[in-house]
């Protein structure tokens, strides 16, 4: 591993953001909004209409001070938007510091959201702001350049930039970034910036650079890095929540008065959807909350779910003649499926799946005296939403909510929903303390908003050339958007596809999930791909060249994959690879596993993978790599034990020992990613690993047995119900 | 009131003498390093170090460690300088465990550290990574 330069980097504790703008520091201040076409406009900070927020600060110590919009979860996006105006402002990273920017979407929304909102999620990050922030980082530099020739009296163009270092080339005088600060005045109209003013990415110096690190690893490592649960407030106090053990009921009653009467409780706090005890230690309230009981409402909806029994009866839906909502229709199914030589149908289940992020959700609020505002310090991936839950929950207008973002000890898609927030504020304003509310690990199980379950029903009709010329798949489940995410195959040439949503309410809480609905997705079109191909006797990365002939991108990902394992060599004694295909977030990836199963015991063991990665012009390849990684463990994770079931609308699992997530001796003992370099436009990375992940390993277990598993997780007991067979 | 050396200081922490250690540390004595994961000694995120030993923050009684030498990660080394805090393993559990691992066997083989480490859970499953940290702090250490 390279040794890293890291930017400085204040711990993102409650109070650094805000107040270190307000005070100001002398210098330069750039302010830069994104207008509705995702164009920024910068102009000088100060009085403006932008009021305080900034994007890039000249001290005249020379520190360039860069705020960052995003979340940071552990993916790093608080280094690469930084990095991206770093690059193009020609900066010096190592005069970099990186702070939380304000909570105001108007200024920090993400221009590829629908109403520009500070959300990382979807792998969108680097994505969205990248354009903008490019050309914010050129205009910097372009204002830079402008203020050192007026101070020379030289032309522009007889100037160019160092890192942090504006240079007079025939003179060879220099001006540090600082020393311009020190003196410089914006100029009331900055200076505009076309596409051309940008650099040629093959003279970037910081974007694509292996040897640049995350800048939150150091205040991590050292443990004074502020994730929410660790944020203190004097005054504050405790509280954990009973919640409704089945989604949708409601208090009736309760023992809060005896609660309340115990040594240490400050107070009950009864919510719409539970009671919240209060105490003055993190102990005191777990022990009162024991005590707690709580009778709930009847005949919520979702008290009649059977996950298990109820999964089994979606296959019915597809029986009728009541038609899906169409996702994706091309061509004419019905006479190609007709026309076909041969046709194959499979059904593919998946289960619910929880996020177990490592942090629980928790969130501190304080609510003043009067209640008309708050503070409120939380990890989210929803910054602006997030503070306008708040406000909701208050009752009052956003501006009157001072939110504090937070390191997020992991979101994968959870954090993205307040829930939490609300309860942290909804608590504190019936006390006007600040409260620290936490969830407990079982609270985030028992409570939690998952990935649906759900049954895929494809159908393929083969020409006798052995074509695909006909494609069928129905997602049947609850969830809607949350069922479809993947569920295209826009990169495979099938003239005829009829893509289709059958949507089943079951009354539980769901969410978004890492990849969202790719992983079971593509675990059911790549199995459905391979048991064509395995007719056919045509090898899976053959068919899979066939299918994308007429897609550069996604052939040369899988024919990389396939270089990289080897394909077609052969395996040591036992083992046998798959491969599979995927598209997430405008990238392309193909992953290539290597597995084993032991056939007393019906566990599967994935011992190296490999993966290719096609996701354009790449911020911090570095990071890339440990991201795939990242989702690739998820994804087999997920594929392996991760099984949430109901019953009687009841999550029955509650931690760890029954909510397997996996571990370092389950691991591969080997993961290698590729990136394909090129200059495209930047797409998403955090979650294509999960993805391949699946379909993968189901193709691997195929490859090794010549059964298919179509019930994923592939558990023991299923593994073993599939080999007997 | 319970009476131990935290990170070489002596602290006082009044609380229940069963209240576990976890939320001594973390919440009575504002020391956050150490993290709260399931609170049911399953995912090793509050791994702490009590005479020199990995302990479970969560699983043990803040009285059990009354006069006793208890490390979190903010006193594992000075300046963030252990091999495995240089190494870039960013999870707090992770290091403390390793950290042990090391002190007893400074050549742990790929089996001795998947056996020491399987407890502790990394949910963005940097398993390979934090392998290769330990080798390397092990071979450079």
């Amino acid at each position: 591993m390279t040794r890293i330069t890291s930017p400085h980097i204040k711990s993102q504790g409650p109070e650094v953001s805000r107040r270190s703008f307000l005070a100001g520091v002398g210098g330069l201040t750039f302010s830069i909004a994104f207008l509705g076409d995702g164009a920024p406009i910068l102009n000088a900070a100060g009085k403006g209409d932008l009021g305080v927020t900034a994007w890039v600060r000249i001290g005249a110590d020379n520190v360039v001070t860069i705020f960052n919009p995003s979340a940071e979860m552990g993916q790093g996006s608080m280094t690469a938007l930084p990095l991206i105006v770093a690059e193009e402002m020609d900066a010096d990273w190592t005069r970099v510091k990186i702070e939380q920017s304000p909570v105001d979407a108007r200024v920090y929304g993400n221009p590829q959201f629908f109403g520009h909102q500070m959300l990382t999620v979807g792998s969108r990050t680097v994505q969205g702001y990248y354009t903008g922030l490019r050309k914010a980082g050129a205009q910097v530099r372009k204002a830079l350049l402008t203020a050192a020739a007026g101070h020379w009296k030289v032309p522009v163009s007889e100037l160019r930039t160092e890192p942090n270092v504006v240079i007079h080339v025939p003179t060879k005088r220099r001006l540090s970034y600082g020393e311009i600060a020190a003196f410089a005045k914006m100029p009331v109209n900055l200076p505009e910036v076309a596409d051309g003013d940008l650099k040629n990415p093959c003279d970037f110096r910081l974007i694509g650079n292996k040897a640049i690190g995350r800048a939150d690893i150091p205040a991590k490592v050292d443990g004074t890095a502020i994730y929410g649960m660790d944020v203190h407030v004097p005054g504050m106090v405790y509280a954990v929540m009973s919640r409704a053990p089945v989604h949708g009921s409601r208090p009736q009653s309760s023992n809060a008065a005896a609660i309340k009467a115990m040594a240490g409780v400050v107070d009950v706090v009864t919510l719409n959807h539970g009671v919240v005890v209060v105490a003055d230690t993190m102990e005191g309230a777990l022990a009162a909350r024991k005590k707690l009981k709580v009778e709930w409402s009847q005949g919520a909806r979702a008290a009649g779910f059977q996950s298990e029994k109820d999964l089994d009866g979606y296959r019915h839906m597809m029986e009728g003649a009541a038609a899906g909502d169409p996702v994706t229709t091309k061509g004419n199914v019905k006479n190609a499926m007709a026309a076909a030589v041969k046709t194959y149908q499979a059904d593919f289940y998946s289960d619910h799946a929880y996020h177990a992020q490592m942090e629980p959700l928790n969130a501190v609020a304080h609510v003043n005296t009067t209640g008309d505002g708050a503070e409120v310090w939380a990890g989210t991936q929803s910054l602006d939403g997030a503070r306008a839950s708040a406000a909701k929950a208050l009752g009052v207008g956003v501006d009157k909510i001072t939110f504090h973002p937070c390191y997020l000890g992991g979101g994968f898609g959870r954090r993205s929903w307040s829930d939490y927030i609300e309860e942290a504020v909804l608590t504190s304003k019936a006390m006007r303390r600040p409260v620290k509310l936490v969830w407990t690990r079982e609270d985030d199980v028992a409570y939690g908003a998952f990935r649906p379950m759900a049954l895929q029903c494809l159908k393929a009709g083969v020409d006798k050339a052995g074509n695909i010329v006909a494609w069928e798949h129905c997602v049947i489940g609850d969830g809607r958007s949350l069922l479809t995410s993947g569920i295209r195959i826009p990169f495979y040439n099938v003239p005829n596809q009829n893509i289709e949503l059958r949507g089943k309410s079951s009354g539980v809480r769901l969410k978004h999930w890492r990849a969202v609905g790719h992983g079971f997705n593509k675990f059911a079109i790549e199995s459905m791909v391979d048991l064509i191909a395995a007719d056919h006797k045509i090898d899976p990365v053959e068919f899979r060249r066939r299918l994308t002939r007429h897609s550069p991108r996604a052939l040369k990902v899988i024919e990389t994959a396939a270089a990289m394992a080897k394909w077609g060599t052969p395996r040591p004694a036992g083992r046998a690879l798959g491969i599979a295909f995927a598209e997430r977030s405008d990238s392309l990836s193909a992953g290539v596993a290597e597995v084993s199963v032991d056939r007393a015991k019906g566990r599967m063991r994935v011992h190296r993978f490999w993966a290719s990665l096609d996701a354009g012009q790449v911020v911090q390849p570095g990071n890339a790599v440990a991201q795939m990684e990242s989702g690739i463990v998820y994804g087999l994770s997920s594929m392996f034990s991760e099984r949430i079931t109901f019953e009687n609308g009841r999550v029955q699992q509650s931690n760890f020992h029954d909510y397997e997530v996996m571990r370092m001796a389950d691991a591969p003992e080997e993961i290698h990613v590729e990136i394909i370099r090129n200059n495209e436009p930047p797409a998403g990375i955090g979650e294509t690993g999960v993805p391949i992940a699946s379909g993968a390993v189901a193709n691997a277990f195929f490859a090794l047995t010549g059964k298919q598993i179509r019930h994923m997780p592939f558990t023991p007991d299923r593994v073993l119900a599939v080999l007997k067979a | 009131m319970t009476s131990f050396m935290l990170n070489g200081k002596q602290v006082s922490v009044k609380a229940a003498p069963e209240t576990p250690l976890l939320w001594a540390i973390r919440e009575h004595l504002k020391l956050t390093g150490t993290k709260y994961g399931c609170g049911a000694g399953l995912c090793g995120a509050c791994t702490v170090h009590v005479d020199g030993k990995a302990a479970l923050a969560c699983q043990t009684e803040v009285s059990a460690v009354a006069g006793k030498r208890v490390v979190t990660i903010e006193g594992l080394s000075p300046n963030a300088s252990h091999p495995l805090q240089k190494a870039w393993i960013a999870e707090q559990g992770q290091v403390m465990k390793a950290a042990e691992l090391l002190a007893i066997n400074p050549k742990p083989s790929r089996a001795d550290i998947v056996r020491h480490m399987n407890g502790n859970i990394c949910r963005c499953g940097t398993y390979t990574r934090i392998i290769a940290a330990i080798e390397r702090a092990a071979r450079e250490g």
